[in-house]
């Protein structure tokens, strides 16, 4: 049989639906984030970690200019190392007969057939090529899955300058390219980059290297150093040009993958608990208002023999039904955005698989946590029931003491209208309460506010990348370094306006104990196309002397204008050279050092040289130029600016960054849900005063003045709270969206602000109006015979 | 119709045929079942009868509160039953007093507050402070709800009443809540009005004795007027026995 108390229960439950569902929703956003969150890091780190070991991912990776094969065995013997293999590794240009122009790729050896090996690949159509067989080659599978090449297809490629056509056997992934891009982009374009497996033997032929390697890949024993192991590598390379070992850490694929899981863990930690406190919030809002207003029942309880404990149980368990509910749709919700978002992550890390996993401790921690917390919020409330004796319960409550908000602004009082007193007597009488709408409302905007700042720095980020950083039309990269008169050849290419040098160097910038492994960009003091550019964003004259550091890597060194920076150089003349920081550049993506290309030139005694050129094309010249770079061999890669700006918006709007649309929305969502709230418990607390107003000959509207007014002054008040709020919310979020690979900028547009604000104002307009039309639906006569 | 506004120009109010009937079919609840009744301008009239009989329905259709479901009530030459929401929210606004069992002041406002929240919008209101001195609370016009006991707090609603000068003052159990001399001296101040400002008061009591203030007493049964009692001597408040 049903109890009278569960009965009672349903119906309160059904007459408060409106709010329990919207509470129901905030947790069940909640919980889902976290499921969905620490779905994914498990997802993704297990199937990284499975993917790693059983295709033997090197550790560390030791780069070099020509090392004889024999080296391979004193690297063997370093301390701690596991296993060492050798490798040649190379540049090549894929001609693609349906593009203008030609695809960089990466061309890596495959060690003799049958041997098992390191940073092994994974077939997924064919073959790998067969011993002796130079002209068959494996290709890395997005790149042929984006231009439909199949095993038994034919591709033409440069290699050193030479161009042959190979026969593509086999299509493979590889724990090396779970995520990639094109050298010097961050955004990666399946269709831009590719990777080409060949036998080893022929590799070697085409690159100058045999009996020599460019390439060694170590793995770790169990318990070793890798600062120890990568100082002894480096140590063992020196002498043949080694630019300097890394660990996995610095492996771009493993960095991204490892930086995305580590922020999912920081967000899965972080982001729930805010819906839960807002969940808590309105919890408390809503019982106490329910306890309030069955002041008289619970005397009745208690009146019978009910103990405190289960009066405050029917209470609680109001409030733990919603708190289950939302918790298990949360739950549902999870999994079912967790396996929409896997292929998200599937177009971005070519992983061979990602099952979503169910996390089962996220399901229990995301239901006790929202128990917890809802009983927490109802517990506030609850305080009142053990205080109420029954017979005090069962009378009338006595009306609320204003006599000390009264006093307020006395003299001010005589300037307004009754209507308008009640609405400062009421805000004044318990500005806690009031505080903690304004709080919620502010709350809520500041969540709304940050995501649209966010949303501009992406914007910002493209904007400042592609519009004022980088203004050319492509970036050619060399295959080697070349003489600066090179560009004159470039000029000369019809459709070519301008054409400026770069040159990339690699070194290890440190201070002290910190160091960065990167590059410094060289350019000329007056370059147009690509720029340095200030913290202000006005361009940077490069001086002669010195060095300009990206903010990112001046706050990685920790060194400001005028300080000592070591610039050892990993390529060329070997040098090591301290350098004074010249200037600090604004940075969004990577952490570039820029130097005066002669300075830069001078420190490497390598007069007149470039590694690249930025060009500008004339409009509708693009194909001839295209046609003509393909046909010249010092030309390594060119980079359109025009598809690096569509990846990158793709990723944007679509991939990763298609979350922060969700999480606008959702806060979008809150922001109404607690405006609504305080609305809707307001005009409960007060319909008896409204049924008063109108039989007093109160029009609808003077009515909802009453209490909307109380919703606008509090909706204003917490609209520079939210501003407030939401400025240093945002830093926060920035901060956590941002990685050393590129930084979210905090930008405080105008229209951020303008959007937020909107938002506040259109919620609490919307929220006003529901309440002014149940005004007008409910019967003023019951309104008055009902007793508070 | 015209013709009946005619003839009700020196009554009060006069109803014909008056039904109001909640929800529909089987579950129907018929409050009223036809009422034709006339009331005097400046009578004093009781209405009596147990819970359900009518009786606030009644008042609630005549104060512009609710409408009929049938029939015709006439306000002067006001047709109540035809009024829309704005035009009945003006009725109350420039003819009606309430006064209810739990005085439903705005806790908010002090008593002359209270009070002025009705002086502001009326057409021809009284001072709020004579509203109040009429009643008998002229010391405690700064006093907030909280700081007036149940009498005074149902003082100052019946001065909030009376201050806009209504053609009518409806009074639903207005010594409900009230201890007997507390009771009595709220009855004396709506007799007072009645007397001074000539005002139409209808009051709705579970207590008999208060019919003996009365010019009429009106017992309602079952949705229907039972009996209409003339009373021949009206007694003083004070006089009446509790």
């Amino acid at each position: 049989m049903v109890s009278p108390l569960h009965a009672k229960l349903a119906r309160d439950l059904w007459r408060i639906k409106g709010q329990a569902l919207a509470i129901m929703l905030v947790i069940g956003i909640g919980v889902a984030l976290q499921v969905m969150m620490t779905g994914f890091v498990a997802s993704l780190s297990q199937t990284r970690d499975a993917y790693y070991e059983r295709h033997q991912f090197a550790q560390i990776f030791a780069p070099v200019a020509r090392a004889p094969e024999y080296v391979v065995n004193q690297l063997r013997e370093i301390p701690g190392v596991g296993a060492v293999q050798s490798r040649i590794s190379g540049m090549a240009l894929i001609d693609i007969p349906t593009r203008d122009i030609p695809v960089s790729a990466q061309i890596l050896s495959l060690p003799t057939h049958g041997m098992r090996h390191l940073n092994e690949i994974r077939l997924t159509a064919g073959r790998k090529p067969e011993a002796g067989k130079s002209a068959e080659i494996v290709l890395l599978d997005s790149f042929a899955t984006a231009h439909n090449i199949v095993p038994g297809d034919q591709i033409k490629v440069t290699l050193n300058g030479a161009r042959r056509t190979f026969d593509v056997v086999g299509t493979a992934q590889s724990p090396e390219f779970i995520y990639y891009a094109a050298p010097g982009e961050m955004i990666p374009d399946d269709a831009r980059f590719g990777v080409i497996w060949i036998g080893r033997p022929a590799l070697a032929a085409a690159l100058d290297l045999e009996g020599a390697f460019n390439e060694a890949l170590l793995t770790l024993l169990r318990g070793a150093v890798e600062e120890a192991v990568l100082e002894e590598v480096d140590r063992v390379l020196a002498p043949y040009g080694a630019p300097g070992a890394y660990g996995l850490d610095d492996h771009p694929s493993d960095r991204f993958l490892s930086e995305e899981i580590a922020g999912l863990e920081i967000s899965a930690t972080n982001v729930p608990p805010v819906f839960m406190l807002v969940a808590a919030f309105l919890l408390y809002i809503v019982t106490s208002r329910t306890i309030q207003s069955e002041r008289e029942e619970i005397g009745l309880m208690k009146a019978f023999g009910y103990t405190d404990r289960e009066v405050s149980g029917h209470y609680v368990q109001l409030v733990v039904i919603i708190a289950l509910a939302g918790a298990l749709f949360g739950c549902l919700l999870g999994v079912v955005l967790g396996r929409i978002t896997v292929p998200v992550y599937t177009t971005y890390y070519k992983l061979p698989f990602l099952l979503f996993r169910l996390e089962l401790s996220s399901f229990t921690s995301g239901i006790l946590t929202s128990v917890f917390v809802a009983t927490l919020g109802g517990a506030f409330a609850l305080r009142r029931v053990f205080k109420l004796m029954p017979a005090e319960a069962m009378r009338p409550a006595a009306p609320p003491d204003f006599s000390k908000a009264g006093n307020v602004g006395s003299n001010m009082m005589r300037l307004l209208d009754q209507p308008s007193r009640m609405v400062v007597r009421r805000l004044f009488r318990q500005p806690w309460r009031m505080l903690g709408a304004v709080a919620g409302i502010g709350a809520g905007m500041a969540l709304s506010l940050s995501m649209l700042i966010i949303y501009e720095g992406f914007d910002t980020v493209l904007d400042r990348t592609f519009n004022v950083i980088d203004r050319s039309d492509a970036a050619v990269s060399f295959t080697h370094s070349a003489p600066i008169k090179t560009l004159l050849e470039l000029e000369r290419l019809p459709g070519v306006t301008q054409a400026e040098p770069v040159r990339n160097v690699a070194v290890v910038l440190r201070n002290g104990r910190r160091s960065h492994a990167g590059a410094v960009t060289g350019l000329s003091p007056d370059a147009e196309l690509y720029r340095a550019l200030d913290t202000n964003v006005a361009p940077i004259r490069l001086p002669d002397k010195g060095i300009v550091l990206s903010k990112p890597l001046a706050n990685l060194l920790q060194v400001g204008i005028g300080d000592p920076v070591l610039v050892d150089i990993r390529e060329g003349s070997q040098l090591a050279v301290t350098t004074r920081v010249a200037g600090i550049a604004e940075s969004l993506i990577g952490s570039p050092a820029y130097m005066d290309l002669a300075a830069l030139n001078r420190l490497m005694t390598e007069p007149q040289r470039v590694s690249g050129a930025y060009i500008a094309i004339k409009d509708g010249a693009e194909a001839q130029v295209y046609a003509a770079l393909k046909d010249m061999p010092i030309v390594a890669g060119v980079s359109l600016r025009r598809e690096a700006v569509q990846a990158f918006e793709e990723v944007m709007n679509q991939g990763a960054g298609f979350s922060r649309f969700v999480m606008g929305f959702m806060a979008f969502a809150i922001t109404f849900g607690i405006i609504y709230n305080v609305a809707r418990v307001a005009q409960d607390e007060r319909a008896r005063d409204l049924a008063s107003l109108r039989v007093m000959g109160f029009f609808r509207g003077e009515t909802a003045f009453v209490l909307l007014g109380e919703l606008g002054v509090v909706t204003l008040v917490a609209l520079p709270l939210g501003v407030f709020l939401g400025s240093g919310l945002t830093n926060l979020i920035a901060a956590g969206f941002s990685t050393d690979l590129y930084q979210i900028p905090v930008v405080y547009a105008p229209k951020a602000y303008g959007i937020a604000v909107a938002v506040v104002v259109g919620a609490a307009m919307a929220s006003g109006w529901l309440v002014w039309r149940d005004l007008g639906r409910s019967d003023i006569t019951l309104a008055l015979k009902t007793r508070e | 119709m015209a013709d009946l506004g005619e003839r009700t120009l020196d009554k009060a109010f006069v109803m014909r045929g008056l039904t109001k009937t909640y929800g529909e079919g089987r579950t129907a609840v018929h409050a009223l079942r036809g009422v034709d009744l006339e009331i005097g301008r400046g009578e004093i009239d009781v209405l009596l009868g147990p819970s359900g009989s009518g009786k606030s329905t009644f008042l609630n259709i005549l104060g512009g509160l609710d409408t009929a479901t049938s029939g015709e009530a006439w306000f002067g030459d006001q047709c109540l039953t035809e009024m829309n929401d704005r035009q009945l929210t003006l009725y109350r606004r420039n003819h009606v007093g309430f006064v209810f069992q739990f005085y439903n002041l705005m806790p908010s406002l002090t008593a002359r507050e209270n009070v002025e929240l009705v002086t502001e919008i009326a057409e021809s209101p009284m001072e709020a402070d004579e509203a109040l001195h009429l009643v008998g609370l002229g010391k405690r016009l700064d006093h907030f709800p909280a700081q007036l006991s149940g009498g005074e707090q149902q003082r100052v609603a019946i001065a909030r009443a009376v201050a806009k000068q209504p053609d009518v003052l409806f009074c639903d159990e207005p010594t409900g809540a009230l201890d007997s001399t507390t009771g009595r001296a709220v009855l004396r101040v709506l007799q007072d009005v009645n007397e001074r400002l000539g005002t139409t008061v209808l009051i709705i009591t579970h207590a008999a004795a208060t019919a003996a203030m009365a010019d009429r007493v009106i017992h309602f049964a079952d949705g229907a007027i039972r009996e209409v009692v003339i009373n021949e001597k009206r007694l003083a408040a004070e006089e009446i026995e509790w």
